[in-house]
């Protein structure tokens, strides 16, 4: 084994305090949001520089030994995951803001740097990075840049990818490359596009440049409640048709309500099925306009109430119901695993009647929030982890949903990724020649397959189980997620 | 130079099979509507395929904000078919009226003034099938507006110049589109002034359409400024925009658009001159203004100054006994360089070699490098 001449030349690399190894150390790296998974790395390393990340790829594939980049641990589909006897390298004090450039509306940051600290330099400016995950206090712009990460507010500006300018990276064989510039336009194949999304496996990037944006001047902040949940479907279809283009278009079935209510007590209205949210944003005259094309949408939509925020604690009382939904799930049940696929707007109402015909049929509780304006599912699978075979019946109706977004002509997953989680349904996704491309890809980029090996292609080791319950910060109340 | 025209994804890859068959060291060149010639004209050695025949749409659903087309299908036949429903192609594709394609505007990475509200092509791209340097048909990405499965292929085709593949079919997402435009134009007499303007309206709480500036002959500059929305709230937007600009005109109706179309199908380039696309930054253009005073250039600031647009006659010296047809390319290669800007050329003469269409600056070429091996192993397609 190499392994031990790996340690000592990163034992050399990095001082004692920088480089993990006892059992006691590595433990809080086994894992990352999807908790049911853990493995043991060799080692952890935290470089400060990039140059010492740049040095660790280096050494890692001279000695052909895989490695990990990981942001806060936060993915949800196991993508920082430790390969076993692998290097887990911790980006997190990799975490400066280089350059921010209010006129140019542009950032330069280091990948461990935290989505939301990105808006919170650019703010005094009226400026903000616009991608919103929830777990946006806590999730890294590198973990971001590798999942092509999304938010409420994804509509009407695009994920992760639609606001990456350029990316440094060192692929994973140490050639270190500068991938796009920082205009918005670019001469050449959109190379930032193509890293942007891939998951770790074409190695870290080392500095990214963000687009910002200015922030909305005026919100108009929604929330219709509705007897059935294929009325609220409906209406979201209405608004489409409409020409309007909301900012946020969101949608709480009962279950998911109960527990926002429990949790944070949002305060819906009584008796709803589900609850539409509408957000419009932008100049107050054009929003003032679309404000009345709404109403009339929202009122022909068979809505029996409908609240409007007056002012922005109003708004956060919305998205925090919203936003607090997935964790307050937990209160009903400490067990739940959550799905991400993705189907056309249109085929909504099939898809969430056939989920609720699974959940009758597999004795499982379906909760259902979702980016009802991208089409983009979450349904959340509640099962008790004591009861036996439980799991494996949530992992099987988990399972379905996604042959079903496959069936739809939709995607198994709108924005957390294929990771460890979803990677046999992958080939399910695509064609053979489509996965032959993009595994000769892989392997192009990192001839070794050193760079997060064993995810997003299947192989490898059996594949895992679904995300199961709440990360731990969420447990705590620090992050919330959608 | 032989030309091939296919009617089918089978005949796009028996024509790619065929290449080294034929005669070895020959390449094939996809072309869609041939209005970017630069980039379009066969050069020796080149085969053209001919996507014209592989046109029509093949599927639109407006309640999903969603088409796919073949890729030969012009940008003018799809753009009536989303104005029948209210919708538009947000990236807003030059050259429709030329005979654009969407395989063209894809691979050549273009897009117009109004992307400045919503992104470019690369953002609007949601899934690609193409058949790749082996002949073999793929597919990256897919048909729903949000996917995050497997490595980005349709991301990556952008700006790809055909040396992947040649694209055969297109999911693209759109957008409703505004019911009116409004548009402020106003003219400095020092560029600097005109340059202050700009900035203030790039960083402004607003939703602007496009926001260009058009640098006179005079050292004068003006600015325009592009607002879309709904009728009833375009007169107070507009009044914001003129207290940004500190004045300005405003223009409704066709004098409002004409501008506009002017620019998205190059009607202010005199014929026969090469124009260039190099992408760039604000704060760069003085740069770029000072630099490019040695050559003959009209230019053009678009999306608030993410790219520039510039014209120039073929000759350095215009006519003059000697130079050579192209050599100005040669020039601004050298001056885009200097600034560590890249370029390319969209129009231009045939003479100019496949291998000085990008000048200037590159980046990443080690990882385009890469790729390119994995799509194209053989060199049946063209290579920059
Ligand atoms: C409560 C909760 C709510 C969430 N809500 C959302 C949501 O609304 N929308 C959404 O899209 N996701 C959401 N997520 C998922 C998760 O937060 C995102 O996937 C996020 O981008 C991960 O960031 P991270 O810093 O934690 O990355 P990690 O989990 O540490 O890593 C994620 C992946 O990125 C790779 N990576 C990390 N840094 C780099 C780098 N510098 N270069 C290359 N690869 C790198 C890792 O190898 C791994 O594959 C949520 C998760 C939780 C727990």
């Amino acid at each position: 084994m190499n392994s031990d001449t790996l340690t000592d030349a990163l034992s050399r690399l990095y001082p004692a305090d920088r480089i993990l190894r006892k059992p006691g150390e590595l433990a809080p790296y086994e894992s990352d949001a999807l908790t049911a998974l853990r493995r043991r790395p060799l080692a952890v390393v935290i470089p400060q520089t990039q140059n010492e990340v740049i040095e660790t790829v280096r050494l890692c594939h001279r000695y052909e030994t895989p490695f990990v980049a990981r942001g806060s641990g936060t993915s949800l589909s196991g993508g920082s995951l430790p390969v076993p006897d692998g290097i887990v390298i911790a980006l997190n004090r990799l975490n400066r803001i280089i350059r921010l450039d209010p006129q140019e509306r542009i950032a330069i940051v280091e990948p461990g740097v935290v989505n939301l600290d990105i808006s919170r330099a650019a703010a005094p400016y009226d400026l903000h990075y616009a991608p919103d995950p929830s777990s946006q206090q806590i999730c890294t712009i590198g973990g971001n840049v590798a999942f092509n990460s999304g938010g409420a507010h994804c509509l009407k500006y695009g994920m992760t990818s639609n606001h990456i300018l350029s990316i440094k990276a060192v692929l994973p064989d140490g050639e270190v490359v500068q991938l796009g510039s920082e205009s918005a336009e670019g001469v050449g194949p959109d190379l930032p596009g193509l890293f942007v999304g891939s998951e770790g496996l074409f190695g870290i990037a080392l500095e990214i440049a963000v687009r910002l944006l200015p922030r909305p001047q005026k919100y108009h902040t929604l929330l219709a409640a509705y007897r059935t949940l294929e009325a609220a479907g409906d209406a979201v279809t209405r608004v489409v048709a409409s020409g309007l283009l909301p900012g946020a278009l969101e949608i709480m079935d009962r279950l998911a309500i109960q527990a926002a209510e429990a949790a944070v007590h949002p305060n819906y209205p009584q008796g709803a099925e589900a609850v539409l949210i509408v957000e419009l944003e932008g100049e107050p005259e054009e929003v003032a306009e679309e404000t009345r094309r709404l109403d009339e949408v929202i009122r022909a939509s068979g809505a029996y109430e409908v609240r409007v925020a007056q002012n922005a604690a109003d708004r956060l009382r919305i998205w925090k119901g919203r936003k607090s939904a997935f964790s307050a799930v937990g209160r009903l049940s400490s067990d739940y695993i959550v799905q991400d696929g993705v189907v056309p707007r249109g085929r909504l109402g099939e898809a969430l009647a056939e989920i609720r015909r699974l959940s009758g049929q597999y004795g499982l509780r379906v909760a259902n929030v979702f980016h009802a304006g991208d089409g983009n599912l979450h349904p959340l699978i509640l099962y008790d982890g004591r009861a036996a075979g439980a799991l494996e019946r949530a992992e099987k109706l988990a399972g379905e949903i996604l042959q079903l977004c496959i069936r739809y002509g939709g995607s198994i997953t709108g924005e957390h990724g294929v990771g460890m989680e979803k990677r046999d349904y992958l080939p399910r996704m695509y064609g053979e020649a489509d996965m032959d491309m993009m595994w000769k890809l892989r392997c192009a980029v990192d001839p070794r397959q050193i760079a997060n090996r064993g995810k997003m292609f299947p192989g490898g080791e059996v594949s895992s189980p679904f995300s199961t319950g709440m990360h731990p910060l969420e447990r705590a109340g620090v992050i919330s997620r959608e | 130079m032989s030309t091939v025209v296919p009617a089918s994804f089978d005949e796009v890859q028996a024509a790619v099979r065929a290449v080294r068959a034929a005669h070895a060291g020959a390449r094939l060149l996809p072309r869609g509507g041939g209005s970017k010639p630069a980039l379009s004209a066969p050069r020796v050695g080149e085969e053209v395929l001919d996507l014209s025949a592989l046109a029509g749409v093949v599927e639109y659903n407006p309640g999903e904000y969603t088409f796919t087309a073949l890729a030969g299908t012009r940008i003018v036949e799809v753009r009536a078919l989303l104005a029948a429903q209210g919708q538009y192609l947000p990236f807003d594709p030059p050259l429709a009226e030329r005979g654009a394609t969407l395989g063209g505007t894809v691979a050549a990475g273009l897009s117009g003034a109004g992307r400045y509200r919503f992104g470019g092509v690369r953002d609007f791209i949601l899934g690609v099938r193409l058949v790749d340097g082996s002949g073999e048909l793929v597919r990256g990405g897919g048909k729903v507006v949000k996917n995050a499965a497997g490595f980005d292929i349709p991301k990556l085709m952008v700006g790809s110049l055909g040396q992947f593949g040649v694209l055969v079919e297109l999911t693209f997402k759109v957008f409703p589109a505004s019911v009116a435009h409004t548009t402020v134009r106003r003219r400095y007499a020092a560029q600097d002034a005109a340059l202050t303007a700009l900035g203030n309206v790039y960083t402004a709480r607003l939703d602007i359409d496009s926001l260009d500036l058009l640098p006179g002959s005079d050292g004068s500059a003006t600015v325009a400024v592009r607002l879309g929305g709904l009728p009833d709230a375009l007169p107070a937007r507009a009044e914001h925009v003129r207290g940004l600009l500190e004045g300005g005109d405003i223009l409704t109706g066709a004098d409002e658009s004409s501008g506009w179309q002017s620019a998205a199908e190059f009607a202010w380039v005199p014929a026969g001159w090469i124009v260039t696309k190099v992408p760039l930054t604000p704060r760069r253009i003085p740069a770029l203004e000072a630099a490019a005073g040695s050559l003959q250039t009209v230019r053009r600031y678009s999306s608030g100054g993410n790219v520039a647009w510039l014209a120039m006659p073929p000759e350095r010296n215009s006519g003059a006994a000697g130079e050579e047809k192209g050599s100005a390319v040669q020039e601004l290669d050298r001056i885009l360089a200097g600034l560590e800007l890249s370029g390319l050329v969209v129009f231009g003469p045939p003479e100019l070699s496949r291998s000085r269409l990008r000048i200037g600056w590159r980046s990443g070429q080690a990882f385009e490098q890469r790729v390119k091996a994995v799509f194209d192993p053989a060199g049946r397609l063209p290579s920059y």
